[in-house]
Order: structure tokens, then C-alpha cells, then sequence
């Protein structure tokens, strides 16, 4: 297990640190290939996003100046980059690859979209022969992992987004959000997405007011909606069930005599007002009346850091199932470092059976076939025999982690060389198998 | 023997009333399921009471303890219809206390059936007392769903974040719980005071309007009407819908009390 780890995080470097290392998605592949013709690399993958730069390699021998690539790619001196560097290897590299996978190392615990950008930057790195068997090892099994913190804890539940945090609410008061209206008021990006997401889940219509007629016929027909004239926002505005505000407007546009004849024009039914505009557009008498609900963008956000907080009571969860998991990935991998010398001491030993065999047939002249199988079979039975407690030894030494000095003890005796290349040891260890 | 049958489902009923408590505090789909398990065996072990009750006297729902006991049971049925569509056992929380409670003064004791000495009409007399009780138990069940309305309106207003995961359904799914048990219960009401007036009319050949019985009967039919008239054209709900129905529980428990001032309808000659 030869894993080593840099990177920054949104914990570690502030942004301006992390926006001179990101390397954009074009040059991924470069990069990549860049890494594994760095010294001592043998396979090597880049994750970049906005929180968080890592570079995960397997490296010849233990250790790789990971630090002096940063330096020379990235043109950065020691004393500006080194302060915000974290580094892992072996076993806590393969933790830290878990947690970030599993979304526990995110800003946000338990957001899902980590896990596609790792998954997004080990298709790219594959996709250039950077990773190959090591690494890809690694990065199955923290796929797994993420999967099985997702499915077994709460983790990635619950919104953690204003807009999702929007649709939560809605659901609390309209039940089902099927043939529900939305109307936007004040075409913005956050009020779009809010919208996407209501409509993602049954709203039936939706209908745009902006003070520039022209963006809310533009927005309008993204949604496939209506756009409403700024001037004809209250006498239409009780078509909609949910209300999202989002205006420049000095002083709140939305005031109570306005809910007042909402309500009476809708017979009561309840109004749902989404207000993200700051300074307020929707006043805060308005949340008096009955029936209508206004969450401006501050209880929004207290919402999401409440849920924010529950994750972080799963997440403690998750981190055991990491802990775990780690264990055994690195069980599994010392089981893997004994097959080569299992496989050279096989090859070492057919290899004098063969000679001693040719060296005696050479004296004893012609032999019959039933002779020549007689001689295959004693001498096969004699090196299986020999072969049978050093495997076994090997083999339950890799379980209980003293596999090194095991090996080591193996190949000095039987004087073995170990040339095996990563990639091969997967179909070697499979004949291991059969021939147990 | 029915006695004993009310006591087995009392205790079933025992475990919807901790529910009740507990659901205010937190949430635990456990202890709602058992809770509703324990209260469908309570209802058979009612059922079993209750047709005992009928088969030993055809007239016997017409005392008072017994009468609690049919409420209690249609009240129950409400619940359970509820469970059935809308996949909610929050208004356990108003109705387990109160059908505990009537369950409870029910299985006390057995009480002589006096009123039906001078009824003659004892068919109408059973379809008076099951139209009125199922639109009693109509009346609960709206009056609990506008308290849950009430509750759940206090907590999306207060913003806090909790209410995200509070037990209670949607706002929109309470209204529509409320609505329809009092469009349910109206027609219901409606024809129990009518098949009473008939029973009134077999037995004395007229009907005293000014009796407080009726008069209290008939005001509660109006503020019943007022309610399904005002939801209905003006689509009150909330605070004021609540405040509707909970005068309307009141006339309906006074409407109750008042067969102990009736000349006409008593449970004791």
C-alpha cells in the first residue's frame, strides 16, 4: 500500500489559494499525464472543484515529492503554497479518499454532488492510463463505501439548499405539490432555481411579473409559462398558490391590504410567499394573516443550517463506517502484496523440477510414456508438498498484517526476485487460487 | 358480558391515549404503528361489545353509557377511514383522549334502559341514535382536524425548522381531513334530528320546540349549517374555522347535557 495524498480544502487555504491551484476541466487530462511522468509516480489522478484540489497517487516506493510537482506545475513558491497543504499516506490517505468521497469532507456533510466529481475526475485520469490497477482498486472500493454511507446512514437526507429547503416547506403546506401555481416575481437566478426545483416536483404553471417585461418573457418561456406585465402583478397574483419574490425594490411590494385581497379572492386558500429579495419585498405584516406564509431568506437559511446540523449527528455514523471499511481495504491489500512471492516461489520451483527432470531423463535413455508420467507426478507431489506450508504461512500472514516481514523471510530464503507488474498480479492471484 | 368486551378494547384504547401524549413531543413511526394496531384490536373487541349490547336489546343503545360506547366506536371508524386515505394517525392526538375517555365512563357499569319504556317506534329510535352519533363523531373529528390546523399553522409560522419533521401532515391535507368529516357529518346530523323528530312524534304526538333539548339540538344544527356554509362559500379555515367548530363541539356537548332538563328526552323516567 504505497498511497500518498496532497491537497487544499475549503478548511485548509482560503479561496485565492484554491483558485490558483484549480485546474479547469480541459486541462485535467494533461495534467493527469504530467503526474505519472513525475519521479517516483506511478499512478496518479487529480480532483478539482471549487471547495477542494487533491492529488491522489501510488507511488514507486513509498514517497513521491508530491509538495515539488504542486511547486513546479503550479509555479508557487513553498512559503505561499505549503502553509495550506494537508498530506496523507497508506492507510489515512485511503481514509481521507473515503470521507471525501463519502461527502463527510465536504463544506456541506452529505451533499451528493462530491461524489459525482470524484467519480468525473477518476473517468478522466483512467481515460489517459493514470490510473490503472492500484488506484483503481482504491477508487471502486470508496465508491462502494459512499454507496453504503448513503444507504446505511442519514446523511445525504434532508435539503440542504435554499431551493430544496423552499420545496420542503411548500410540501408542508400544500401536501402534494401536484396543480400547484407559482408565479415569480422579479426574474433572478436564485428565483429561477427555486422554481426548477418546485416544478421538478408537480407544480402545474408558472407565471413571471419583472419590471423589464422583455427578461420575464424570456424566463417565461424557459418554464414554458406565463409572463405577466409588472403592472398587472396584484390582480393576477391570487392565481398562484407559491409566491416567489425576488425584486430590487427599495420597500416591500408585497404588503398586507395585498394578502387581504389575495385571501379574499382565493376564499382563504393558503399562499405561500418565497421572499429572497433583500431589502424584503414581502412586509412582514403580511405573516400575520391567516393563511398566508412568508419565509424570507434568513429563515431559509436558518432551515438549511438546522438540517445542517442533524447531518452532522449521521455523519458520526458514516465515520465508523469508514472506519471500517478502511480495515478491511487494507486487509484485503496485504492479502494482494503476498501473492507475487507466492507466484515467483511457484516459478522458482517449477523451474528446478524441470531441470532436475531433464537432467535425469538425459541418463536413463528412453523412457515410456507411462514412465514420463510416473517421474511428472512424484515430482510434482514432492514440490506441491514442499510449496504447502510456506503458502499457507503467507497466506494467513497477509490476514493478520505482518505480511512484510513474512515476505521478506520467504524471499531471502528461496532466494526469489519479485518482477511482477501491478496489473498482472489480479490474473496471477486468480491461478494462486486454483491451484490451492 | 359486553362489559367485559368494552374493558378488553378500554385497554387497547389505553395505548392510543400514550400515543396521543407522546406524538406531541416527538415523532416515532413505531409507536404510531402499534398504537394503531392496538386500537384496530381494540375496535373489535368494541364491535363485539356493541353487537352483543344490540342483540340482548334491540333499544339498548338509548342508554347513556351505552351511547358513549357507539360514539366512541364511530369515532374510532372515523379515525380508521381517515388512516385509510390519507396515511395519517395524527388525529389520534384528539381523538384516542376523548374516545378513551367515553370508552372509560362506558365500561364503568352496565345502566337500565328506562327511556324506551314509551317509545313505540324502536326502529326509527336505532336509526336516530346511529344518523346523530355518526354525525357527532363527524363534528370530533372536524373539531380535532381544525386544532391540528391550529397547530401546525402556530409551527410554519413560528419558522422553526423543527416543523419540518413534525408528525403532522401537510396544512392543506388537515383542511381537507376537517372539510370533508363536516360535509360527511352534516346530512347525518340532519337526518338523526329528523328520524328523531319522528320518534318524538310517535311518542307524544308532538314536538315541544321549546323543550332545551330541542331548542339546544337545533342550535347546534345551525352553527353546524353556519360552518359548512361559511367553508363553503367563503373557504374560512384556520383560526376562525376552528373557533366555528369549536362552538359548534360546545352546542353539541351542551345539546348532550341538556337530556338531563328534557321532559321529553331522558335516559331516566
Amino acid at each position: 500500500m504505497r498511497y500518498q495524498l496532497i491537497g487544499v480544502n475549503h478548511k485548509s487555504a482560503p479561496l485565492e489559494v484554491r483558485e490558483r491551484l484549480a485546474i479547469p476541466e480541459s486541462r485535467l487530462p494533461d495534467t493527469c499525464r504530467e503526474l505519472t511522468s513525475y519521479p517516483g509516480i506511478e499512478e496518479g489522478m487529480i480532483v478539482s472543484t471549487c471547495n477542494r484540489v487533491e492529488i491522489i497517487t501510488h507511488t514507486a516506493n513509498g514517497t513521491a515529492d508530491l509538495r515539488g510537482f504542486l511547486h513546479d506545475h503550479f509555479k508557487l513558491t513553498p512559503e505561499e503554497l505549503d502553509p495550506h497543504l494537508y498530506e496523507f499516506r497508506e492507510k489515512d490517505a485511503v481514509r481521507h479518499v473515503f470521507r471525501v468521497a463519502s461527502s463527510l469532507d465536504s463544506m456541506v456533510v452529505g451533499e451528493a454532488q462530491i461524489l459525482g466529481q470524484v467519480k468525473e475526475a477518476y473517468a478522466t485520469a483512467r481515460a489517459v492510463g493514470a490510473v490503472r490497477g492500484q488506484l483503481d482498486q482504491l477508487f471502486s472500493r470508496a465508491f462502494a463505501v459512499a454507496k453504503r454511507v448513503r444507504t446505511e446512514t442519514a446523511v445525504g437526507s434532508s435539503s440542504v439548499s435554499i431551493a430544496s429547503v423552499a420545496v420542503e416547506l411548500a410540501k408542508k403546506i400544500f401536501g402534494s405539490l401536484q396543480g400547484k401555481n407559482v408565479f415569480i416575481v422579479g426574474a433572478g437566478k436564485m428565483s429561477e432555481l427555486a422554481a426548477r426545483h418546485l416544478m421538478a416536483h408537480g407544480c402545474a404553471s408558472i407565471f413571471v411579473a419583472n419590471r423589464t417585461y422583455e427578461r420575464a418573457i424570456g424566463l417565461a418561456q424557459r418554464f414554458n409559462g406565463q409572463a405577466i406585465k409588472f403592472e398587472d402583478l396584484y390582480s393576477t397574483c391570487d392565481r398562484a398558490d407559491i409566491v416567489i419574490t425576488s425584486t430590487g425594490a427599495q420597500h416591500a411590494i408585497f404588503r398586507r391590504e395585498h394578502g387581504e385581497q389575495f385571501l379574499a379572492r382565493r376564499k382563504n386558500r393558503p399562499m405561500f410567499f418565497i421572499d429572497i429579495a433583500v431589502p424584503r419585498d414581502v412586509s412582514p405584516e403580511m405573516a400575520k394573516l391567516d393563511g398566508i406564509f412568508t419565509y424570507d431568506i434568513d429563515d431559509l437559511q436558518q432551515a438549511v443550517t438546522s438540517h445542517v446540523a442533524d447531518r452532522r449527528k449521521e455523519a458520526e455514523l458514516a465515520e465508523a463506517i469508514i472506519a471500517g471499511e478502511v480495515e478491511r481495504f487494507e486487509a484485503r491489500l496485504h492479502t494482494l502484496d503476498v501473492v507475487p512471492t507466492i507466484v515467483s516461489l511457484q516459478d522458482h520451483l517449477e523451474t528446478i523440477r524441470q531441470a532436475e527432470v531433464d537432467r535425469v531423463r538425459g541418463r536413463m535413455g528412453q523412457l515410456t510414456p507411462e514412465q514420463e508420467i510416473a517421474i511428472e507426478a512424484l515430482t510434482r507431489g514432492i514440490i506441491n508438498k514442499v510449496m504447502h506450508t510456506p503458502i499457507t504461512t503467507l497466506k494467513s500472514a497477509a490476514r493478520e498484517s505482518e505480511a512484510a516481514t513474512v515476505i521478506d523471510v520467504v524471499r531471502r530464503l528461496f532466494n526469489l526476485q519479485v518482477k511482477e507488474k501491478p496489473a498482472e498480479i489480479s490474473t496471477k492471484k486468480d491461478e494462486v487460487e486454483t491451484l490451492q | 358480558m359486553p362489559l367485559i368486551w368494552l374493558r378488553f378494547a378500554l385497554g387497547c384504547y389505553l395505548i392510543g391515549l400514550v400515543y396521543a401524549f407522546v406524538a406531541l413531543t416527538r415523532t416515532s413511526d413505531l409507536f404510531s404503528r402499534i398504537a394503531l394496531h392496538a386500537a384496530t384490536l381494540g375496535m373489535v373487541f368494541h364491535f363485539v361489545s356493541l353487537v352483543e349490547t344490540y342483540a340482548a336489546d334491540q333499544a339498548a343503545w338509548a342508554s347513556v353509557h351505552n351511547a358513549e360506547s357507539l360514539l366512541a366506536f364511530l369515532s374510532m371508524t372515523f379515525f380508521m377511514v381517515i388512516y385509510a386515505i390519507y396515511k395519517t394517525t395524527s388525529p389520534g392526538v384528539v381523538v384516542f383522549p376523548i374516545v378513551f375517555f367515553l370508552t372509560f365512563v362506558a365500561a364503568v357499569d352496565e345502566q337500565p334502559v328506562l327511556l324506551t319504556s314509551f317509545v313505540k317506534a324502536k326502529g326509527w329510535l336505532v336509526a336516530h341514535i346511529i344518523l346523530i352519533f355518526t354525525g357527532y363523531a363527524a363534528l370530533l373529528l372536524s373539531f380535532g382536524a381544525s386544532l391540528l390546523y391550529l397547530l401546525q399553522e402556530k409551527r410554519l409560522k413560528s419558522k422553526n425548522p423543527s416543523s419540518l419533521i413534525s408528525f403532522l401532515p401537510a396544512l392543506e391535507v388537515i383542511d381537507q381531513i376537517g372539510y370533508r368529516s363536516l360535509l360527511l357529518g352534516f346530512p347525518f346530523m340532519t337526518l338523526g334530528l329528523i328520524t328523531g323528530s319522528i320518534v318524538a312524534m310517535s311518542a307524544y304526538g308532538h314536538i315541544d320546540f321549546l323543550d332545551p333539548k330541542i331548542l339546544l339540538s337545533l342550535l347546534m344544527w345551525a352553527v353546524y349549517m353556519l360552518m359548512v356554509f361559511t367553508r363553503w362559500n367563503s373557504g374560512w379555515r384556520g383560526r376562525r374555522a376552528a373557533f366555528l367548530a369549536t362552538f359548534a363541539f360546545v352546542a353539541a356537548i351542551v345539546a348532550w347535557a341538556a337530556n338531563y332538563f328534557s321532559t321529553i328526552h331522558r335516559f331516566a323516567a
